[in-house]
């Protein structure tokens, strides 16, 4: 049982949890400039059509990566246009940013369709990988899931150490206060958001680099609102959305298993599990109270003197 | 920014808002056809057959006020939870769930003569529906749940359980293995009106326009929506009742929804079917916004957008276009109308 089905359940856990915890950590960098962004979904849908498009031109799936990350800052400075320099309503450009991302990743995707494109595969890191079980849970993983290991500590230094992880945290959190003390206020939050905007696409990308070679419409299925989600459940903090990424990779990796081990349960029922789940870590999250670690200015757009 | 800057009008831009709508879609059939151009179509011929699947031809005309039906009330709906600042993004999955009522009805009292069975399938609808709105409305009054996840994870729920049931425990025995229920007959269709092919789903469109209009504007219970839509502080303040009225209007808005899955069942397809979920719920959303909230407004920009739906589809039909090129050009519009109104309170001034 352990052998045979927890430590492969494991396993496909951290792979399907590591797309979510990209884009959690974006959004959660967007959001302590300040800028709430619900355009998590087609930024993914389309980051993971650039970078397949990249990686099945060039055949160079490092430049796709890279590419699917900068396919998610360009769709972030969309919404940058609209909410920062047009002062537009952040919640209706992010749903408009999903409907139009998702949109063209179908339309561009097309004529993708069933092909297949050269993108990371697994291998076993020396010594690492020979650890009982965790070796074969989290050392047997393609690189991108290895390069997702550091990116939560990265993350952490760079918010609470570095003077420019304090700035944007102040943005988010006073924008007034953060100009008066003689911060470049709008040109942090765009950072923040372009830079949210690059990790997103990098989640996006993973998707169709390492998750599946072969393109289909659809790929994002609503992790980029799983995102969002965990991005409360996180109450902001990167070390707790380690935790939410991998517990939806788990309830994604277990329901993928049980309807290929065939049981009687209707394949509908076990899909709505990651749904299900979401509002549930929601309640938890409320009942814990901790919806007031929120950014403060989040949502709010910043107006122009004068 | 590059020498220019913000400045705040003293009047509000009176004839601003026609204006960006107009750019608005200029711009956006702009950027689609640039698109169709990277795809190798000619741009011209895209364009052209989107306009005469929109607007051309009398069939255009009648399939576009076939679909705006749905697509009406769904936005009807979302505009009035809007107006209070409550984001109901889940048009989709109360659509769903009204369209699951509908048909409960319907099978379960296939004798009932129409004069019965159809105010049935209307209220069950609109109580599936408006359940299925209830759900996040008291999770944000009590827990002060993000109801922007919360509806859009129950669209997604929504649509897995109407599959469930297809699939499943409704699924018509004499349909080869087609997930589909069995035909609505007698009572349980809505007709045609005469011999168009318009139904009276149109009418209860009209009704339901008219009502809400009249609901919001009229009564003691709209203005307090509108005052509580500056604010649960306002709300306080006023001593207005900011939670129950939260719930009304994300009941109201879920009925609505539910409605238009009701009539899309019964009149258009006349059973349960996957297929009946086309996004209709998420074009609401773009409908409203259009239309700043106005149910006039709403009736025109949802014929406008349902006008473009069926001439998406006659440009998948002729030069087999994605169907996805809509969410594109839905996409473009609500971003560039949201970017334009800014041009409503500021003027752009060059720095000195």
């Amino acid at each position: 049982m352990l052998e045979s089905f927890i430590v492969p359940l494991l396993a496909a856990t951290v792979q399907s949890g590591t797309p979510i915890l990209y884009a959690t950590l974006g959004e959660i960098l967007t959001e302590k400039g300040g800028i709430l962004n619900l355009g998590v979904e087609g930024m993914m849908s389309m980051a993971a059509f650039v970078a397949f498009a990249v990686a099945y031109t060039t055949g160079n799936p490092w430049l796709a990566f890279i590419c699917g990350g900068l396919a998610g800052t360009v769709m972030a400075m969309l919404h940058g246009f609209v909410c920062i320099t047009c002062l537009g309503n952040q919640v209706v450009s992010g749903l408009a940013l999903t409907i139009l991302g998702v949109g063209l990743c179908n339309f561009l995707g097309t004529p993708f369709i069933g092909l297949a494109a050269p993108g990371f595969s697994k291998f076993a890191v020396p010594v690492l990988s020979s650890i009982p079980y965790l070796g074969k849970i989290f050392f047997r993983q393609d690189a991108l899931v290895y390069f997702c290991y550091f990116i939560p500590f990265i993350f952490m230094i760079f918010m609470n150490r570095t003077r420019l992880g304090i700035a944007i945290t102040a943005v988010g959190e006073k924008p007034g206060a953060a100009a008066a003390a003689g911060l470049k206020a709008v040109k942090l939050r765009w950072m923040a958001l372009l830079g949210g905007g690059f990790l997103i696409g990098l989640g996006g990308a993973y998707l169709s680099l390492a998750y599946t070679h072969l393109w289909a419409n659809g790929l994002a299925g609503g992790r980029g609102w799983i995102a969002v989600a965990l991005v409360i459940f996180a109450f902001w903090r990167p070390g707790r959305a380690v935790f939410g990424a991998y517990l939806f990779g788990g309830v994604m990796a277990f329901q993928l298993r049980l309807q290929a081990i065939g049981t009687h349960i209707p394949s509908s029922l076990l899909l709505m599990l990651p749904y299900a789940l979401t509002i549930l870590v929601l309640i938890f999250s409320a009942v814990r109270g901790r919806g007031g670690n929120a950014p403060s200015h989040l949502g709010i757009n910043i107006e122009p003197e004068g | 920014m590059l020498g220019y800057r913000l400045q705040k009008r003293d009047e509000p831009w009176s004839w601003g808002a026609p204006i960006i709508v107009v750019g608005a879609l200029v711009l956006s059939l702009g950027i689609s056809a640039l698109l169709l151009k990277l795809q190798g179509k000619s741009a011209v011929e895209g364009l052209f057959v989107l306009w005469q699947g929109s607007f051309g031809a009398s069939w255009a005309l009648e399939d576009a006020l076939l679909k705006s039906i749905p697509i009406f009330l769904c936005a009807l709906g979302v505009a009035t939870a809007f107006r209070m600042q409550v984001w109901n993004i889940g048009a989709e999955g109360q659509f769903a769930l009204g369209a699951i009522g509908a048909t409960w009805a319907a099978l379960n009292f296939p004798d009932l003569p129409g004069y019965l069975l159809m105010p049935l399938m209307f209220f069950s609808a609109a109580v599936f529906g408006g359940f299925w709105a209830y759900i996040p409305a008291i999770l944000r009054l009590k827990l002060k749940v993000n109801e922007i996840i919360s509806t859009l994870m129950l669209n997604y729920i929504a649509i897995l359980l109407l599959e469930y049931l297809v699939f499943g425990v409704w699924k018509d025995p004499k349909s080869y293995g087609f997930p589909v229920t069995p035909e609505f007959t007698g009572g349980a269709v809505i007709g045609q009106i005469g011999d168009s092919r318009l139904h009276w789903g149109f009418v209860v469109c009209i009704g339901a326009g008219l009502g809400m209009w009249a609901f919001m504007r009229f009564t003691r219970l709209g203005f307090d929506i509108k005052v509580a839509g500056e604010g649960q502080r306002v709300a306080m303040y006023s001593r207005l009742p900011y939670g129950k009225l939260t719930i009304l209007v994300m009941a109201i808005s879920g009925a609505l929804a539910g409605w238009a899955g009701c009539i899309e069942t019964s009149a258009v397809v006349n059973r349960l079917q996957p297929s009946i979920m086309v996004g209709y719920g998420y074009t609401a959303i773009v409908v409203a916004w259009l239309a700043r909230l106005h149910p006039l407004y709403i009736a025109i920009s949802a014929y406008l957008l349902a006008a473009l739906r069926v001439g998406v589809e006659n440009m998948q039909l002729e030069l087999q276009i994605p169907a996805a090129f809509g969410s594109i050009m839905e996409g473009l519009i609500l971003m560039s109308v949201l970017a334009g109104q800014m041009l409503v309170t500021y003027k752009i001034r060059r720095k000195k």
